[in-house]
C-alpha cells in the first residue's frame, strides 16, 4: 500500500541534515511552502544551501530561515523580492553567500538533474560575467556555455491537492518552480491545501505524478 | 539434470520475478516475458507500473470489447489505468527512467554476461532490422535492472555468457536473473546461484552456463505454483 501522507509538518522535515541543499519552490511569496520551511526552522538544520528564485519575503518561510542564520548560501536568479529585508540584512553583514543564475538556466539545471542528464549547452549568459569560467562551445554557428545539473537533497514544494500516491495539482501561478523542483531532489516534501481520494484527480490533469513525491502534508489554512 | 527436474514455464518465470517486487515500487516491465509479471503481484502489495509511452499506474489488460485504442502499453497492446494513475508526455516518461525515478526495470535479453553486461537489442542478423526502443535508457537509468530469460537458446546454447557475443545494451547493469532453471545474482565474484529447480545440481546448471557459477549461501529450490 502506498500512502505518502504524513500527519505533521514536523514529521515531514524530520531528517534534514546540516549543509543540505534545499530547493525552495515559489516565485516571490507565491507557491512557497512557508509552513514546511518554518517547520525546518524548528527542526534546526543549519549551514543550508537554499535554491530559490527569490531569497525570501517578509518574515515567513525562507526569509525566517535566513533571518535565523540557518542559510549559508543562496542560489537564485533575483534575491530581492517584495520585502526582502532578511536577505538584505544578511548580505550586507556578509553572513550569506550569493550565486546568481539566470532564471531559465536555474530551472533547466534542475530539470537536467531530474532527468539524469550531465548538463546542457545554453546561449544565455554567453560573453557575460555570469558565464565566466564555464566551458564555451560553438554549435552550428551559435555560441553556448555548458551548464551543469543542479540537484537538491530535499525539495520543499506547495500544491493545491494531493492523493495518497502523492499525485499533485497546483493552483494558478502558484505552480511556477514547483513541478521542476519536485523532480530534482533526493527527497521531495510537499504541503497541500487538500487531500483527495485516490482516483479523484483527472489522470490527464495531474501535473506532478506521485513518482516524484515522497511525503505530503496537509496545511489547510495556508494562504 | 535428473528426470524429475522440471523447468519453469514462461508464466512461472514471471511469477517468480513478481514475488521479489517490494510494496510501493515504481516498476517498468519490458515487452514479452516481463509483461506477464503484472499478473502475479501478491495481492497485499501495491505496485505502480510505468510505461515508456507516458503512463504511471498501468492496470491489467482490459476485458474484450473494453479496450480503448488510445490506451496501450509499451508492447502496443491494450492497457488500462488504475485509480491514481496519470498520463504525461514521452520526454517526461524518459526523464523518469534516466533520472533514476523508476525503482526497477524488468527486461528480457538475448544474453547476460558474468559481470552483468546486457545484450538485448540486436543479434547483428543482416535479415532482421534491429530495434533499441527504450532498452538502453532503462538499462542505464533504472535504479535496478533484473532480467527474465530462458536459460539456453532453442539450440541449447547458454545465454549466460562470459562475455556477451551480441552488441551491448549497457555494461554492468544487471543485478538479478530469472530463468526457467534458476535465479542468479550478479556479484563481484561472478554469477551466484540463489535458487535452482529441484532435481538439478550445480554441475547440471554449470553445463548449461558459460561463466563459472557459485552456490549462494542458503541456496533454495526454485519453486512456482502450477500456472
Amino acid at each position: 500500500m502506498i500512502d505518502k501522507r504524513v500527519a505533521s509538518l514536523a514529521a515531514a522535515v524530520t531528517d534534514v541534515k546540516d549543509g543540505a541543499i534545499i530547493l525552495c519552490a515559489g516565485f516571490g511569496a507565491v507557491g512557497m511552502a512557508d509552513e514546511l520551511l518554518e517547520a525546518l526552522l524548528e527542526q534546526g538544520a543549519k549551514d543550508l544551501i537554499a535554491v530559490a528564485n527569490n531569497a525570501g519575503s517578509g518574515d515567513r518561510g525562507l526569509a525566517a530561515l535566513i533571518a535565523a542564520g540557518r542559510v549559508r548560501k543562496v542560489i537564485c536568479s533575483y534575491p530581492r523580492t517584495d520585502k526582502p529585508y532578511a536577505f538584505e540584512a544578511a548580505y550586507k553583514a556578509g553572513r550569506i553567500e550569493l550565486e546568481l543564475v539566470p532564471q531559465g538556466t536555474l530551472s533547466e539545471r534542475m530539470r537536467c538533474a531530474a532527468a539524469g542528464l550531465g548538463g546542457f549547452y545554453s546561449p544565455v549568459g554567453v560573453g557575460t560575467q555570469l558565464a565566466e569560467g564555464k566551458e564555451v562551445r560553438e554549435i552550428d554557428g551559435r555560441t553556448y556555455v555548458l551548464e551543469k545539473p543542479l540537484k537538491g537533497d530535499i525539495a520543499f514544494c506547495k500544491a493545491q491537492k494531493s492523493d495518497r500516491w502523492g499525485n499533485l495539482v497546483y493552483r494558478k501561478a502558484a505552480r511556477n518552480f514547483n513541478p521542476t523542483m519536485a523532480m530534482a531532489a533526493d527527497l521531495t516534501v510537499v504541503q497541500v491545501k487538500e487531500f483527495v481520494e485516490l482516483g479523484a484527480l483527472d489522470p490527464e490533469m495531474i501535473v506532478t505524478p506521485g513518482i516524484f513525491v515522497d511525503r505530503v502534508v496537509q496545511v489547510a489554512g495556508a494562504k | 539434470m535428473s528426470a524429475t527436474a522440471k523447468p519453469l514455464n514462461r508464466r512461472q518465470i514471471a511469477w517468480r520475478a513478481a514475488q521479489d517486487i517490494v510494496d510501493g515500487s515504481y516498476v517498468n516491465l519490458g515487452i514479452g516475458l516481463p509483461t506477464l509479471v503484472a499478473d502475479f503481484i501478491p495481492a497485499d502489495r501495491e505496485i505502480v507500473f510505468h510505461s515508456e509511452n507516458g503512463i504511471l499506474g498501468l492496470g491489467k489488460a482490459p476485458a474484450p470489447g473494453e479496450a480503448d485504442p488510445d490506451l496501450i502499453n509499451a508492447g502496443k497492446g491494450a492497457a488500462s489505468l488504475l485509480p491514481g494513475g496519470s498520463f504525461f508526455h514521452h520526454t517526461d516518461a524518459f526523464l523518469m527512467i534516466r533520472g533514476g525515478h523508476v525503482d526497477l526495470s524488468l527486461m528480457g535479453a538475448f544474453e547476460v554476461s558474468a559481470e552483468g553486461d546486457l545484450a538485448n537489442w540486436t543479434t547483428n542478423d543482416p535479415h532482421f532490422a534491429p530495434g533499441v526502443g527504450g532498452a538502453m535508457d532503462l538499462a542505464a537509468g533504472a535504479r535496478e535492472v533484473r532480467i527474465l530469460l530462458e536459460h539456453t537458446t532453442k539450440e541449447g546454447e547458454p545465454r549466460l555468457r562470459r562475455r556477451c557475443s551480441y552488441p551491448l545494451t549497457a555494461p554492468r547493469c544487471v543485478k538479478r536473473i530469472y530463468t526457467n532453471l534458476a535465479v542468479l545474482d550478479v556479484t563481484a565474484q561472478g554469477l551466484s546461484v540463489h535458487e535452482m529447480i529441484e532435481g538439478m545440481t550445480l554441475g547440471d546448471l554449470q553445463a548449461l552456463t558459460e561463466p563459472p557459477l557459485t552456490l549462494a549461501n542458503g541456496c533454495r529450490p526454485l519453486q512456482a505454483p502450477a500456472l
